[in-house]
């Protein structure tokens, strides 16, 4: 309850810091005890009007958009692999870097374990210091759980990203397989001190995590921050997790919990899922319908991206950006920010009441669970579900007006989504992605019930 | 006049039948699937009395018009004719009838029948011969036509067109086809309707028939001026123009001879019927038996490829992404091939079946494919690679002309057993890789299947933590009683390329 109250207030006294700083000029006033450097440019282009916070410990003047690196382009490559498109990543990390994005944000294990040397070959072209690189200890693998092979994993990190020292170097999902795993990831073999020497060393500027799943976990981490003295903390945060994530997921904790833990003690937050993976721009037509009326010209996408930068004790919004029309509306959206109104920070709570709603599947399509070693597309399966519900087209009965459409739209979007061998129902249920998923979602029991779904269709006999 | 309704006549039925082999979706079935079941053979193998009674009335009254215009066979040689014909222009000759080959062929025909040697039944049969030919030569270019509007419509969000998988259900089949449909349509170019002279058994039936006939082509011999067209133009070969007589045996009443004659010196009309002169044998016909003979041997080498198994094993997850390679499954050794429900078993379904192929055209499941089995070659069989015989179809029971699969409802099959699952402990997925599976259990449509505790011994291979306590091994147990063989848990068991679990086929069929 304490810690509800002082979130609230947390908050208001923000927006209310806000309004007197006036509208257009966002985070500046409003970041309390960190102080953050405004750049208002004053040409009518977009460049040079990107927003920043500073990091009170090394005072880096971060972009308050940054650039994930974990949905990267691919240009088609064959059934079961995908080629990063390279030249796509340069341009638009080109594009990125000139309208003043400088924080880029990658890991060992995305795309496929590529996405790293991409994002080196992108940023190497770029002098050392215009750039911060956040990459992460990715050690999920319990084959890579030795110290050996997470310094071997660190250092093989620099070598792909071409650089000498990490500006921010993130403990990977902490909490995904609770505090056992945390264990054997981290402290007993020592590797948590060797990253604490290393920060020292100066090789790591940074030293934070990123959290999913087990809330204590990240309470312990808290609790030993004297010791620790985490320099920042990547969190999951937006309007529909702010107060509804555990109801989504019992196993998953509110972000306006997280938030104010940080908040608390003064450590900035990089925000991650800002737009939970499209889900939160790809929304139900009578959601788009009062966001439109709200803001005809903004797109559904901003409301996401104002209102997780709104937040003052916030380092960076990270957005993996696959295509240049992202990077584009993201851009515009925070070049300058215009923080969220009071009004309007209930308005997307209302928003937010209004999609829990729908039953959409929690997947944000990071891909973390796969491959799964039987082939199964898995979030390709449940994105097609979400995608079918978002368009009003599941049915619960055959006496349904739109029946047959809805079944047509069903199975043949299904075959196109999702070759044949990799529908759901050939998940044996094994459950080895379970461990995997950072929204905790029960991804057999799901598969099962769509595979159940698709077959009341294909029989009729819903 | 006669020639034109008889041209816009045969191309109707040529277009619709052949769509019923390019249909995958099975809507025009519903309006001419008709079409197929008045074929002759086809009509006497499901011992459909009133079809066969009325196409021997039709060739009573009209001759052989079912040649001209129902037999899909016999308006494909007409189209390939025509192309000859442009070519060179009234390119026939007469040539006298060479009985002992037609006959001879039919009694073959008969003998192979009674004894159920289906394979060569399959390979003379006119009707089952072109399905065999849209099925295999033609089927392809329609479906990539459509995956190429299926692949426009998903561009345009629409679900209009869906895509289809375009694959060789068998080579030997397909090798059959194409060397049957270039027989033909080489022999057609040349000499118009040989093979529906010399080697079809239903022409030889229906020719014995029309010779009867109560109207055909007669020769007005006072207005005849002995010019020789219409004889140049019989693609069957059978106006002896000299002596003003038409061997009404072979005349398949095309009115080509009608429409040539400048002097209209030949109408369609009631005769009376002429003594036959009968001339003796021949030279080249005996050479598109053989060459037929000869490829099928030549194909059916070639198919006996070896399964190279290479088991994947399941990678460990490092990196995020990516999907898995999955393996193609091979069919398992069947000792008794499994037919489709309503066949009612394995030997009605031998001596019924024509080998047109129309089974295998609709089937939207990829489960039947035809038998490389050389007593019944190219007579289908089901086997539950691509997918397996789903409980909302029956599809093939409702196309089948010849009888051969008796029609069903998807009610009526849910309580047909076909065949029945087989556990393969060597295979399954929970004792080779350590994981919950039950996919077999999950999706047996009758609930034939349900997990149980396993105590016996086995191996498991590979993953972390051998030494550690694992929690109990559910294995599939099967009810052989309550088992149809739909092949669900076949192709949806995750054990590849052999399946854990696989249907035998039984020589009865059993209701439940």
């Amino acid at each position: 309850m304490d810690n509800i109250h002082k979130k609230e207030i947390t908050r208001r006294d923000f927006l209310k810091k806000i309004g007197i700083a006036g509208a257009a000029t966002a985070g500046l006033a409003a970041c309390t005890g960190n102080g953050s450097v405004q750049d208002a440019g004053s040409e009518g282009e977009p460049t040079g009007k990107m927003t920043y916070r500073t990091n009170p410990t090394t005072q880096d003047r971060v972009s308050l958009l940054g650039f994930g690196m974990m949905r990267l382009p691919s240009a088609k490559g064959s059934d079961a692999h995908e080629v990063i498109d390279q030249e796509m990543v340069n341009r638009m990390v080109d594009y990125a870097i000139a309208h003043g994005v400088n924080y880029f944000d990658t890991s060992p294990a995305y795309c496929q374990g590529f996405s790293e040397r991409a994002t080196g070959i992108a940023l190497s072209r770029y002098p050392r210091e215009s750039y911060y690189i956040a990459t992460k200890l990715s050690n999920f693998s319990p084959s890579t759980w030795s110290r050996e092979a997470s310094i071997a994993m660190y250092h093989n990190s620099m070598k792909e990203l071409q650089v000498d020292y990490i500006d921010y170097l993130l403990l990977h999902g902490i909490g995904m397989g609770g505090m056992e795993e945390f264990e054997n990831r981290y402290i007993r073999n020592g590797v948590l001190e060797f990253l604490l020497e290393e920060r020292k060393a100066g090789r790591i500027r940074n030293l934070g995590f990123s959290y999913h799943g087990d809330v204590a976990v990240f309470d312990y981490l808290l609790s030993r921050h004297d010791y620790y003295k985490w320099d920042f903390v990547q969190i999951q945060l937006n309007y529909l997790d702010w107060k509804y994530a555990k109801q989504i997921n019992p196993r998953n904790t509110d972000a306006e919990y997280l938030y104010a833990e940080l908040a608390k003690r003064n450590i900035p937050a990089v925000i991650m899922e800002p737009l939970l993976g499209g889900r939160l721009s790809n929304v139900p037509e009578n959601i788009i319908a009062r966001l439109k009326e709200r803001e005809p010209e903004q797109s559904i996408a901003s409301w996401a991206f104002r209102f997780a930068g709104s937040f003052p004790d916030i380092l960076t919004v990270l957005s993996g950006m696959t295509r240049m029309e992202h990077l584009e509306d993201n851009l515009r959206t925070y070049s300058p920010l215009q923080p969220l109104t009071d009004e309007e920070f209930s308005f997307l709570q209302s928003i937010a009441t209004q999609m829990m709603e729908f039953d959409t599947i929690p997947c944000n399509d990071c891909k973390y669970c796969m491959p799964c070693p039987y082939g199964i597309d898995i979030p390709a399966i449940l994105l097609h579900y979400n995608k079918c519900l978002n368009e009003g087209h599941i049915v619960t009965s055959p006496q349904a007006s739109d029946y047959r459409q809805a079944r047509r739209a069903y199975l043949i979007g299904y075959d196109r989504s999702v070759p044949k061998l990799r529908q759901a129902n050939h998940c044996i249920g094994c459950g080895q992605c379970v461990a995997h998923c950072p929204q905790r979602i029960d991804i057999p029991k799901e598969l099962h019930r769509i595979d159940r779904y698709v077959e009341q269709l294909k029989q009729n006999t819903l | 006049m006669l020639r034109k309704i008889r041209i816009t006549v045969a191309l109707f039925f040529f277009v619709f039948i052949t769509l019923l082999f390019l249909d995958f979706t099975g809507t025009i079935h519903h309006w001419f699937g008709w079409m197929a079941k008045i074929q002759f053979l086809p009509a006497i193998l499901s011992l459909n009395v009133g079809i066969v009674v009325l196409l021997i009335a039709l060739t009573l009254i009209f001759g052989r018009v079912y040649c001209s215009v129902i037999c899909p066979l016999g308006v494909y040689q007409d189209i390939i004719a025509r192309f000859g014909k442009m070519q060179r222009k009234n390119r026939y000759t007469y040539s006298p009838a060479k009985n002992w080959l037609r006959y001879g062929i039919l009694t073959l025909f008969i003998v192979a029948m009674i004894a159920g040697i289906g394979s060569f039944v399959a390979l003379l049969a006119p009707y089952s011969s072109y399905g065999r030919i849209a099925g295999n030569l033609f089927a392809p270019l329609y479906q990539w036509g459509n995956n190429l509007l299926a692949y426009i419509a998903e561009r345009t969000d629409s679900y209009a067109f869906y895509a289809t998988d375009v694959w060789i259900k068998s080579t030997v089949t397909f090798a059959i086809a194409a060397a049957t449909a270039g027989i033909i349509a080489v022999l057609a170019w040349r000499n118009g309707r040989t093979y529906c002279n010399t080697i079809c058994p239903v022409g030889t039936v229906l020719g014995f028939l029309s010779r009867f006939a109560w109207l055909k082509p007669v020769i007005n011999t006072e207005k005849c001026i002995n010019c020789g067209l219409c004889a140049r133009n019989c693609k069957a070969a059978c106006i002896d123009a000299k002596n003003h007589r038409i061997d009404y045996s072979r005349c398949v009443s095309c009115m080509d001879c009608i429409e040539a004659c400048h002097t209209k010196a030949i109408n369609y009309s009631h005769a009376r019927p002429q003594k036959q002169t009968q001339t003796q044998p021949a030279d080249q016909q005996q050479t598109d038996d053989g060459q037929i003979d000869n490829s099928r041997r030549n194909f059916l080498t070639t198919t006996a490829l070896l399964a190279t198994t290479v088991a994947i094993k399941a990678q460990e997850k490092k990196v995020d992404g990516g999907l898995a390679i999955i393996e193609d499954k091979q069919p398992p050794h069947r000792r008794r091939a499994i037919v489709p429900p309503g066949a009612i078993g394995a030997q009605h379904f031998a001596q019924h079946c024509t080998a047109c192929q129309l089974c295998v055209s609709v089937c939207p499941n990829g489960v039947l494919r035809p038998s490389t089995d050389l007593t019944k070659l190219m007579q289908p069989e089901m086997s539950y690679e691509r997918g397996y015989c789903r409980p909302e179809c029956a599809k093939c029971s409702e196309v089948c002309p010849a009888g051969a699969i008796l029609p069903i409802t998807p009610a009526e099959k849910s309580a047909i057993q076909i065949g029945h699952a087989v556990w393969i402990k060597a295979n399954c997925i929970p004792l080779t890789d350590g994981v919950e599976c039950g996919n077999c259990a999950r999706h047996c449509p009758t609930g034939a299947i349900q997990m149980v505790p396993f105590h016996g011994r086995h191996r498991y291979r590979g993953g972390a933590g051998d030494d550690k306590q694992r929690p109990t091994v559910m294995v599939p147990a099967i009810n052989t009683e309550r088992c149809i063989g739909c092949g669900a848990c076949e192709n949806l068991c995750p054990a590849r390329p052999f399946s854990a679990i696989y249907v035998e086929g039984i020589e009865l069929h059993r209701e439940l």
